[in-house]
């Protein structure tokens, strides 16, 4: 089966191209880097399957960041048959740059303009046939949001897929570089590990450490060949390889696009004049809130108008399954455990999932997010936290596990680490379920908004101590602002449908099973052992003794710690049995100990073993502190709170 | 004269990119380049980051990275 790569700069509007294509598998996002991972789908055109790979979106092939390696590495190692590239229409200069990379690699090759209509707005001209002369590969138009533009192009992707037409890449106007170019090149007869020669020598040059290591176990005498190539390199340019290369393709890049892009009269678009209020050194601030606060408020009270209702119905529907059974049987605590499972799923977490991702779909595609990262770099710097940790941090919102992926863009291991760290203690979408279905519905929308605030002041200062541990200057922000763009709902829709879908199919089964375990330990009183253990704990956060199981129910899926307290507590209404300090410090506490088993997972994979449980073990440690502070002030609010619950 | 010290909505070239190398091929990634014509558009308040366009694009810069940006008037 063929396989076609779909590669572009971040924000280009590939992975939509991949949804139209393959049926929304993908991630979308109005913010650069939302693919962190590679998304392969079978699709068809014109009756042939093909197997569709959705690349993350990379600036360049120079592999600065594992990111970026991971794309180089797959174009080299994988048998992609065809690349289909996709250009933002209005940054056509520096999407040409890595489309003069690929071209490089000398595979077939097309390229889409993508968001031509944008493009015309802003009063671009393009000339379509021109940019396919001087680049040698077909070129054609794409509105990918609206659909426009898909079937031919897919069509020609396949076309030279087929034929396995080459491509080949533009000389470089400097002779130095061609010949040392043409020299390490020369030592490798065919194809090298996927690669052609002169692709393999132009990366060797760069820098290509990975590589290196790939080349130097089969040729070694060749590396000593490379180094002394570079020195000349610097030595007749005054500058390295990897920066002499790269701005030579920024040159061409411009003088291409001087050449195929004529500009209409410039205007103050409605984009600088959103820019003048949404970024205004007062007014931007005054709108972040209202946005964040509107958003609450939305979610809450969506989700305590829905709650309320449908716990009565699934309490009442316990209560009249253990009267039918026998108050007490084991059958009955088995079927009442998996009915309020499902209640969880339903009545606690539902309700507020639903509208959260809503809200954080609609203002991550209208291209909000990074502007928030703009207003908040100042203050986040403050408390020692890196700039560009500000994306995973965002993405944490929404799921952990893409969050500690996201960390990939941060070259510098401790950054990483770090990063990974605090993302994890964001309070993710699944915590949004223990945050509104518990502090919201019983003590009001402004304490929840309370513990999301006081998350990100115990995040800052665990930022700062562990920064201070390992010192150093840190770069700074550094990060693409994309243009606001009106969201699609179908899109907004399909995306929260995609982490709706991972809920029902992942997390909600793990609800009802682990609620039927509960009483089961119950009823064979393992539980009481259980919370016997983690009693220090409970104890010193002031909660009673059940809480413990399902607290080490929460490490599965945080959800099932809020879903299993109400069958630990043994009451339909948690003000009943909880007391409003003890529903605050219980919050906090899930928020930060031990981030979930897929969270784990993911850390694990990008660090080690040992850095994953010095994450685990910290993250209880602060959970604690965090906890007990929250429980401090909260004791001493208790009366303003306790008004409003 | 420095990025940071640029005033609002004027349009400058970059001479030179004095950061470390994590922070020049950062900047090259994202198409900026010694040669380049930048436009500052936005400054955040309390040292908060600038945020200038190049070619078409807008980036957010920390104060850090613009102050190590050297550039000249157009």
């Amino acid at each position: 089966m063929l396989r076609i790569a779909l590669i572009g700069q971040p924000n280009c509007g590939k992975s939509t191209l991949f949804n139209q294509v393959a049926g929304y598998k993908a991630e979308t996002g109005n913010f650069p880097g939302t693919t962190v991972t590679f998304t392969e789908s079978k699709v068809q055109i014109l009756g042939e399957k093909v197997n569709l790979v959705d690349l993350p979106g990379t600036y360049s092939l120079t592999g600065s960041n594992p990111a970026e390696r991971e794309v180089l590495r797959y174009l080299a190692s994988h048998e992609v048959d065809a690349i289909l590239n996709v250009l933002d229409a209005t940054q056509l200069m520096q999407g040409l740059e890595l489309t003069l990379e690929l071209l490089e690699l000398g595979k077939p090759m097309v390229v889409g303009v993508n968001m031509m209509d944008e493009a015309g707005r802003l009063g671009y001209r393009i000339d379509g046939p021109k940019l396919q002369e001087r680049l040698g590969v077909p070129v054609l138009p794409l509105v990918a949001r609206r659909g426009r533009g898909v079937q031919p192009l897919f069509t020609q992707a396949l076309r030279i897929a087929n034929n396995g037409q080459e491509t080949s890449r533009i000389p470089y106007k400097n002779p130095s570089l061609e010949e040392a170019i043409a020299d390490v090149a020369a030592h490798f007869e065919g194809m090298f590990n996927g690669w052609r020669p002169e692709a393999l020598a132009i990366r060797l040059l760069e820098d290509g450490a990975q590589l290196q290591a790939q080349v130097e176990e089969k040729i070694p005498q060749l590396i000593p060949d490379i180094e002394e190539k570079k020195e000349r390199i610097v030595e007749n340019l005054g500058k390295d390889p990897l920066w002499a290369l790269s701005a030579e393709r920024h040159t061409l890049a411009q003088e291409f696009t001087q050449e195929i892009l004529t500009r209409g009269e410039e205007r103050i678009t409605w984009q600088t004049r959103l820019d003048d209020l949404f970024l205004h050194p007062f007014w931007g601030y005054v709108l972040l809130l209202v946005i964040l606060w509107s958003f609450f408020q939305g979610v809450y009270s969506v989700g305590t108008t829905l709650e309320g209702p449908l716990l009565e119905m699934f309490n009442w529907l316990s209560t009249q399954t253990a009267q039918l059974i026998g108050t007490g049987s084991l059958l009955a605590d088995v079927l009442v455990g998996g009915i309020q499972g499902i209640a969880g799923g339903a009545a606690i977490v539902l309700p507020y999932l639903i509208p959260f991702l809503i809200g954080m779909g609609f203002l991550e595609d209208v291209g909000y997010l990074p502007r928030v990262a703009f207003l908040m770099d100042a203050l986040m710097r403050r408390f020692g936290l890196h700039g560009k940790a500000i994306v995973p941090f965002i993405l944490g919102y929404g799921c952990s596990v893409p969050a500690v992926m996201a960390t990939r863009t941060l070259q510098d291991r401790r950054d990483r680490f770090l990063a990974a760290t605090l993302a994890t203690m964001i309070p993710c979408a699944a915590r949004v379920a223990v945050i509104f279905g518990l502090v919201a519905y019983y003590l009001g929308s402004q304490a929840a908004l309370g513990i999301y605030i006081y998350n990100l002041v115990v995040i800052a200062i665990v930022g700062r101590i562990l920064s201070w541990k390992f010192l150093k200057e840190t770069p700074g922000l550094i990060l693409e602002v994309p243009p606001y763009r009106l969201p699609s709902g179908r899109t907004v829709f399909h995306k929260a449908w995609f982490r709706i879908k991972e809920f029902i199919i992942e997390a909600w089964p793990l609800l009802i099973l682990g609620s039927m375990a509960l009483e089961l330990a119950n009823h064979f009183r393992v539980s009481d052992v259980l919370n016997a253990i983690l009693r220090p704990i409970t104890w010193i956060l002031g909660l009673p003794s059940v809480v413990g199981v399902p607290l080490i129910f929460g490490i599965l899926r945080k959800e099932l710690s809020l879903v299993m307290l109400r069958q630990a507590l043994g009451v339909f209404d948690f003000s009943s049995a909880l007391t409003p300090v003890q529903m605050i410090t219980f919050t906090i506490f899930v928020v930060f100990y031990i981030p979930c088993l897929a969270t784990l997972a993911a850390l694990r994979r990008e660090f080690t073993a040992r850095d994953t449980i010095l994450i685990a073990i910290l993250s209880v440690v602060i959970a604690m502190i965090a906890a007990l502070v929250a429980r401090g002030f909260a004791y001493f609010l208790a009366p303003v709170l306790s008004l409003q619950g | 004269m420095r990025l940071i010290d640029v005033e609002h909505n004027q349009e400058v070239r970059i001479v030179d990119i004095r950061g470390g190398r994590g922070v020049t091929r950062k900047l090259q990634q994202l198409s900026l380049m010694p040669g380049d014509i930048i436009t500052v558009k936005k400054k955040a308040p309390l040292q908060g980051p600038l945020l200038v366009e190049a070619h078409g694009r807008s980036v957010a810069l920390g104060r850090g990275v613009a102050a190590k940006v050297d550039v000249e008037r157009v």
